[in-house]
């Protein structure tokens, strides 16, 4: 078996983030002590899932230019990844929550942006399986893709600024940011976000190479 | 470009096919009013501010995907075609946003009324809980006409609709609920302007992605 260079770099950089992630230095922090090592894992899925669902988005624009079916196979399957991201985010913020909030879920901004996430892309899985002819499945999906996408975007800038959040880096509380990121930290946290995005990648072409072997079969 | 001449005519034809089948119109007032009777008969008085906030916009957001939700089923196959021959995408879709916003107008002042009227009115400052409420009703019908569009297309139901829908509205209506319920307290009018930049930027937002996406949703 032979992988290119950055599946390799993907599994050489998760392995890091496990390793250095629960072992190395982490500053002291009130509230936070050591579960600020949840920012490996936690955070950085935040990250790798805005950047699956920003090549997801770049795939329906470009569907939208060329009418070309990879494209809407590509937006399809990075979608599910992105989604597939989006729940382990939440799932371990809420384990996080549970034992420093003392609640799996708490009303808070940041929290409700995530769940709204999760709503758009379910949404999108739905209005996929609404449409059965192809060619106009792949088209609407792409234009609701873009629509929510951008809303989204919107949307997570504006909510936050709502109210006061719990969670950290906002309201006074120790966190993500500036100064409270020290350079030990840094030093797992930007390779895990890379490792975690080339992972998700990864998923994305083997989905996106059984749904071709699929297609590629029932045009048969 | 946007042809004044042909969205007037358009608009003008909108609100004469209303008024051939009244019985549409009529429908959807009479489920305005008819929920919030029925609120009234469950809640007797309601004199918590927050509560009393609440139940209005949820009122008022599930009449407006009642309302909007017909505005692109309800025309054959047969009539989109001709008017796809006739007049551009863009006015066409600006049309329908300008009509359903003026539908939403009237819907929801006649919620208020009755709201006011069965439920009593608690709010202090009229003006700007009005003013909340007429921005709500633009955002409502220019993210509503935009998805309605899209569900059309699937020729499905009403619930496609409404899971479309909700996570693009959520947004909206947190902000919504969050300066009306300032109004209501008759709380410093200078707090609430920011809210309203937020809102009103989020119908530019929504009218311009409607503008550039509505094009490729129209031809089948």
């Amino acid at each position: 078996m032979k992988l290119s260079w950055w599946k390799i770099l993907s599994i050489l950089l998760i392995f890091y983030t496990l390793f250095a992630g629960f072992l190395f230095k982490v500053p002291a922090l009130p509230i936070l002590h050591e579960t600020i090592r949840n920012l490996y894992f936690h955070v950085t899925m935040w990250f790798s899932m805005i950047i699956i669902l920003f090549v997801s988005l770049w795939h329906s624009i470009k569907y939208l230019s060329n009418f070309k079916m990879e494209h809407d196979i590509v937006a399809n399957q990075a979608a599910n990844v992105g989604m597939l991201f989006g729940f382990i985010g939440v799932t371990t913020g809420a384990i996080w929550a549970k034992y420093t909030w003392g609640a799996w879920w708490v009303n808070d901004a940041k929290l409700n942006g995530a769940a709204i996430t999760l709503l758009f892309y379910l949404a999108y899985q739905i209005l996929r399986g609404a449409l059965d002819e192809e060619q106009k499945r792949a088209r609407i999906a792409a234009i609701y893709n873009i629509f929510s996408y951008v809303m989204l975007i919107v949307f997570l800038m504006v909510l936050p600024r709502m109210t006061d959040s719990l969670h950290p880096g906002n309201g006074g509380n120790p966190g993500f940011g500036g100064y409270d990121l020290d350079n030990t930290m840094k030093l797992v946290f930007y390779p895990a976000i890379i490792g975690w995005t080339l992972l998700g990648v990864w998923m994305m072409q083997l989905g996106v190479r059984y749904q071709k072997l699929l297609r590629k079969k029932w045009n048969n | 470009m946007v042809n004044v001449a042909v969205i007037k005519s358009l608009v003008k034809r909108e609100i004469m096919l209303e008024f051939r089948q009244k019985y549409a119109l009529g429908g959807i007032l009479l489920y305005v009013v008819g929920t919030v009777f029925i609120s009234y008969l469950s809640f007797k008085n309601i004199i918590h501010p927050a509560t009393w906030n609440a139940l209005f916009w949820i009122i008022l957001l599930f009449a407006s995907i009642n309302a909007i939700a017909k505005s692109f089923i309800s025309e054959s196959k047969g009539k989109q075609l001709y008017h796809y021959s006739l007049v551009s995408a863009q006015d066409y879709i600006l049309s329908k946003i300008i009509y359903n916003s003026a539908l939403m107008l009237l819907i929801s002042l006649i919620c208020f009324v009755t709201y006011s009227v069965f439920i009593s009115n608690i709010v202090q400052d009229n003006l700007f809980f009005l003013l909340s409420v007429a921005l709500g009703s633009l955002g409502f019908s220019a993210i509503l006409t935009m998805v309605s569009a899209i569900a059309a297309k699937t020729g499905s139901n009403f619930s496609l609709m409404a899971i479309l829908s909700f996570p693009m509205l959520i947004p909206l209506l947190l902000t919504l609920i969050k300066v009306s319920k300032n109004a209501v307290d008759g709380l410093d009018r200078s707090l609430s302007l920011t809210y309203f930049v937020v809102i009103l930027a989020i119908n530019v937002i929504v009218v311009m992605l409607s503008y550039i996406l509505f094009p490729y949703l129209w031809r089948d």
